[in-house]
């Protein structure tokens, strides 16, 4: 057995309190607001890998905080819509949306094929097939011709969004990015605050008891798997149009664990921990990039302290402070 | 209530904060950019130790070209492309960055080509070796300077088939790069009258290879080739070593090996081995003289990649002096107009795909006994010229320059 | 001369010995990491970096100290134990209340440290060591030339397999150790040093993994990678052989070892794969592993 021991602020019911509805409305606004303005102090690349990364670990947290279901093989999901996006738009030469689609629909069916044979087990082990599979799905990704072994899909076109904008430009490119992003992370915030949402993690919370009230805890699960799998497939697809290139990094399980340690330093079990995890990792891997091996060593150490004494994450000790989930 | 004027309070900020300008361009200063592997497994074959290379090419220039200060940036590309090809993009994009090398790793350095090329910066490619870079993926600003895997391959296969090397057994790493360097290597040896006998694939990153060892053994072939690169190739000696596959009689052949890989593994271990080199500290008064100065810098031995950044970016700034600007379509039309005489190449030029050509070496590693000082690796067997251990213009897959005449 | 699967029996043989070579290492490791896990709950994600550490520590007393490999066998798990007993001391003990997912984040960080810090004062090229002169040369067998090194890393292994299982199912203390597991309270209402008994167990672990290193250090390249290479494997060959069991554990190692040879000749290039596919089987069939008991 093992769920995961969240550390989340108690929520009263389905219908909040009013005053945390408008905090997390209020968010959301702060949000798009920063979205709007950052482009012109930072680069606009930077901020899109941020943000494709935040959604990726949205998509995780999804199943992690919330379904209380620890996956080791999320990068499969995420770099396998990556190759699929790319070929797409190089090989097919679909228009952007389509092939970002066509990689969340990959994304979505591999969730499927995984999550159907994982659910099938608890905690540590359902873990180690997700791992399992993963590794598989890597080695799939090395062999395979059209996914050019190591030297990856090179070269993706962005192309014309709906056959119109050209998404060459980083700029335009990037309020794209940030529009589906918003999307995305209001999709979730729905999901998590519906009543399969809050079923969920009854089941997470006491899978037994779920299934007595009568909840399905195995298609909960495997849907929310699945949900998981296809945004992590959307925010892959859109990372590999946005650098216009899919490579192995995005199927290797080093990529499924940066992940865990995105949704552990933001923050497991709320709502907008995982964005602040991304942004963190995001920037130190970028700015300590010159640092070569002191970034690995940084990063076991911001593993170590925030499973010691800041289990919580960032966000998750903010909600904690002011008293209110987030 | 409160918290949320606050974080309304926040956002307010945010949007009336002066929207300021993008970075600014530098156009008075020449600035160069090598994205490497500061931390992997190729750390040691360039690394840190191309960037005190280009350092010395800056300092040996001058410090300025045509009364502009050189500048110099490096970063690590982590050994994944979209690391680095974000990074190359920031530095030209934001950066002002005008020339860009990139150290091993093909993966990058294809996706650097593409990037320099939109942008029209000369792009060197000193480590990776991807042959795509001067074929299907050539540009008009790629300059593939070091090596690749043509010459690798071209080069060694014909001079061990003469040497007496026919019947041949691959052992090969199951990826782009050992798949590609075998079918080269295996059209140049039956060229030249060689056999391949059998040929294997292993798993790339596998930690034992004595299994295939023993299956090269049965094979009754004389020459054991292996196509694989990195720890790999490290293994397969190490391995090849303990079960006595060169005692037996096999000559073995090494792809892709480095002067530091030699280092690491001992000349007890390393010895009898062949392999070609683009340059070797060693082999005349010019490249010793280099050799220690770097040496003195960096306590190691120089490998022909170091070699090679610090040629490449003397051979750019000359470019840029000739010229009397940094605009990258003109700058590279000037290297491809002038011979390169430097301590890395005699006689180099680079061809209109983007290929430098010059000399490569045939080398063997030296037994303890021939070996008289330290980093005394190598005897020179053959060299082999520049134009023979290259991508004939009838075998060129780079539209520019088969298409259309130059 | 017949043949088997197309293959001459002779090379078959040579396959499968060196095959049970490679198992060797997989199943002293595989005992560390299920020691750990079976007794403390502890999924070690820094086995694979101890592993490395061991090789590298053995390298620094060839080479700082002069201490040859006979030494170095015994002196470098030592040396390793010991920063393991630190380690759970320090850190790992605080978690053991939690759920397994934060002791196997925060061994996954100690590994990233540990990793960063040697790539940081030795590069990754990898340091030379040689294989000790008592042991060079080898045995022409009629069907191939086995190393002697090889031979006595199978021996060396199956002797301290069978060392550690004798002690922990056999020996009283192994008897409070398997005690402890299953009420720990009751056992130190016994008068039993439950914790120093726990952090003996870990250090005990650390130490295998890093006899493991040594043993492997002639014949790899010892360089700071080699333990996030071996790691994931490892963890595939404990949750075949059964995430808690010892037995499992030995004889899965030797097993996988076996199968992986017999990949190398008839599919080579997915002989890194097979043993996942394994994995993913036997969870699917039987979750607890094949020696494991259900949780």
């Amino acid at each position: 057995m093992a769920n995961v021991a969240i550390v989340a602020s108690p929520e009263k019911s389905i219908a909040m309190r009013g005053d945390v509805k408008s905090l997390h409305r209020a968010i959301f606004i702060a949000i798009a607001a920063i979205l709007i303005v950052a482009p012109f102090v930072l680069y606009p690349v930077f901020l899109m890998k941020v943000l494709c990364f935040a959604l990726f670990a949205l998509a995780f947290n999804l199943l992690l905080g919330y379904g209380g279901l620890l996956s080791f093989g999320h990068a499969a999901f995420f770099g396998m819509a990556g190759y699929a996006a790319a070929h797409a738009a190089k090989v097919w030469g679909l228009t952007p949306e389509l092939s970002i689609l066509f990689g969340m629909l990959v994304g979505a069916g591999l969730g499927l094929a995984v999550g159907a044979l994982a659910i099938r087990r608890q905690g540590i082990y359902f873990s180690m097939i997700t791992l399992a599979l993963a590794q598989m799905v890597f080695f799939f990704c090395l062999q395979a011709s059209f996914t050019g072994g190591e030297d990856g899909i090179q070269g993706v076109p962005r192309g014309n969004l709906f056959g119109l904008v050209s998404l060459a430009d980083d700029r335009v490119m990037y309020m794209f990015v940030s529009v589906v992003f918003l999307a995305a992370l209001a999709l979730i915030y729905r999901i998590i605050h519906s009543p399969f949402g809050q079923a969920l993690k009854a089941i997470r919370d006491n899978e037994p008891r779920a299934i007595s009230l009568g909840f399905r805890a195995a298609q909960y699960k495997l849907a929310t798997f699945v949900l998981s799998a296809s945004l992590a497939g959307l925010a892959g697809g859109m990372k590999a149009l946005v650098f216009q290139l899919a490579s192995l990094t995005d199927v290797h399980w080093s990529m499924s664990g940066e992940v865990v340690l995105m949704t552990l330093v933001g923050g497991m079990g709320t709502v907008f921990g995982p964005i602040v995890g991304a942004l963190v990792m995001v920037a130190m891997q970028n700015y300590l990039a010159q640092f070569g091996a002191w970034v690995t060593i940084i990063q076991g150490v911001v593993f170590v302290v925030c499973v010691l004494v800041f289990r919580e994450g960032i966000v998750g000790l903010i909600a904690k402070v002011i008293r209110r989930p987030l | 209530m409160f918290v949320n004027k606050l974080l309304a309070g926040a956002a307010f900020i945010c949007a009336a904060m002066p929207l300021a300008a993008n970075a600014q361009m530098s156009g008075d200063t020449v600035k160069i950019g090598l994205i490497t592997d500061m931390s992997g497994m190729y750390a040691d074959a360039d690394g840190p130790g191309g960037a005190e290379a280009i350092r010395m090419a800056i300092e040996d220039f001058g410090g300025t070209v045509n009364g502009k200060k050189i500048e110099f940036v490096v970063a690590d590309h982590q050994n994944k492309a979209d690391i680095g090809a974000a990074r190359v993009r920031e530095w030209i994009d934001r950066d002002g960055v005008d020339m860009v090398l990139a150290g091993p790793n093909s993966s990058v350095g294809l996706a650097v080509a593409k990037i320099a090329a939109d942008r029209k910066k000369p792009f060197f490619a000193i480590g990776s070796t991807s042959s795509r870079l001067t074929n299907e993926e050539c540009t008009p600003f790629t300059i593939h300077y070091a090596y690749d895997t043509v010459s690798l391959s071209k080069g060694i296969g014909s001079a061990i088939v003469s040497d007496g090397g026919k019947k041949w057994f691959f052992l090969t790493a199951d990826y782009v790069f050992g798949t590609s360097i075998e079918k080269d290597t295996r059209a140049v040896v039956t060229e030249k009258g060689g056999t391949v006998v059998g040929s294997i694939k292993h798993p790339l990153g596998a930690s034992d290879f004595s299994s295939f060892l023993l299956q090269a053994q049965g094979s009754g072939a004389d020459t054991l080739a292996l196509a694989n690169a990195g720890a790999d190739t490290i293994n397969s000696i190490k391995a090849a070593d303990e079960f006595g596959v060169t005692q037996g009689g096999m000559r073995l052949v090494a792809m892709n090996m480095y002067l530091t890989d030699v280092h690491a593994l001992g000349l007890p271990v390393a010895k009898g081995l062949y392999m070609t080199d683009g340059w070797y500290w060693d082999l005349n008064d010019e490249t010793r003289t280099w050799g220690k100065r770097y040496f003195a810098k960096m306590n190691k031995m120089p490998t022909l990649l170091h070699a090679a950044d610090y040629s490449a970016v003397g051979t750019y700034l000359n470019a840029v002096k000739a010229t009397g600007t940094d605009d990258g379509e003109k700058v590279v039309a000037q290297m491809k107009a002038m011979p390169i005489n430097d301590m890395f190449a005699k006689g180099g030029t680079i061809r209109p795909d983007g290929r430098m050509i010059h000399d490569m070496y045939l080398m063997q590693v030296k037994t303890p006994e021939e070996s008289k000082y330290p980093w005394d690796y190598f005897k020179l067997v053959k060299v082999i010229p520049g134009e023979e251990a290259a991508t004939t213009k009838a075998e060129s897959r780079c539209a520019a320059w088969t298409g259309a005449t130059q | 001369m017949f043949t088997i699967f197309d293959i001459p029996v002779q090379a078959l043989f040579g396959q499968l010995l060196l095959g049970l070579i490679n198992g060797s290492f997989y199943a002293i490791l595989s005992l560390g990491l299920a020691i750990i896990f079976g007794l403390l709950n502890i999924i070690n994600f820094s086995h694979g970096a101890q592993y490395m550490m061991g090789a590298f520590v053995a390298w620094m007393l060839l080479h700082y100290a002069g201490i040859g490999y006979w030494w170095a066998l015994l002196l470098a798990p030592l040396i390793v134990g010991i920063s393991g007993v630190i380690l759970e001391r320090v850190l790992l003990s605080r978690l053991y209340k939690l759920d397994h997912l934060y002791g196997l984040l925060l061994t996954f960080g100690v590994a990233l440290i540990v990793q960063g810090l040697f790539r940081n004062e030795f590069g990754v090229s990898g340091l030379p060591y040689a294989i000790p002169p008592e042991l060079t040369g080898g045995q022409r067998l009629p069907f191939m030339f086995l190393p002697n090194y090889r031979a006595w890393v199978v021996v060396a292994s199956l002797a301290v397999c069978l060392a550690t299982w004798l002690a922990i199912e056999k020996t009283k203390l192994g008897a409070y150790l398997r005690a402890a597991t299953e009420n720990p309270a009751l056992v130190q209402a016994f008068g039993v040093n439950v914790p120093l008994l726990l952090t003996l167990t870990y250090g005990f672990g650390v130490a295998l993994a890093a006899f493991a290193g040594v043993l492997a250090a002639p014949v790899l390249s010892v360089n700071p990678n080699m333990g996030a290479d071996i790691i994931i494997v490892v963890f595939a060959v404990v949750v075949i052989g059964g995430m808690g069991s010892i037995l499992g554990a030995i004889v899965t190692g030797f097993s996988l070892g076996l199968v992986e040879g017999l990949t190398k000749v008839l599919y080579p290039e997915a002989s890194s794969t097979v043993i996942f596919v394994i994995m993913a089987l036997v969870l699917l069939v039987k979750p607890a592993g094949l020696f494991g008991r259900t949780a």
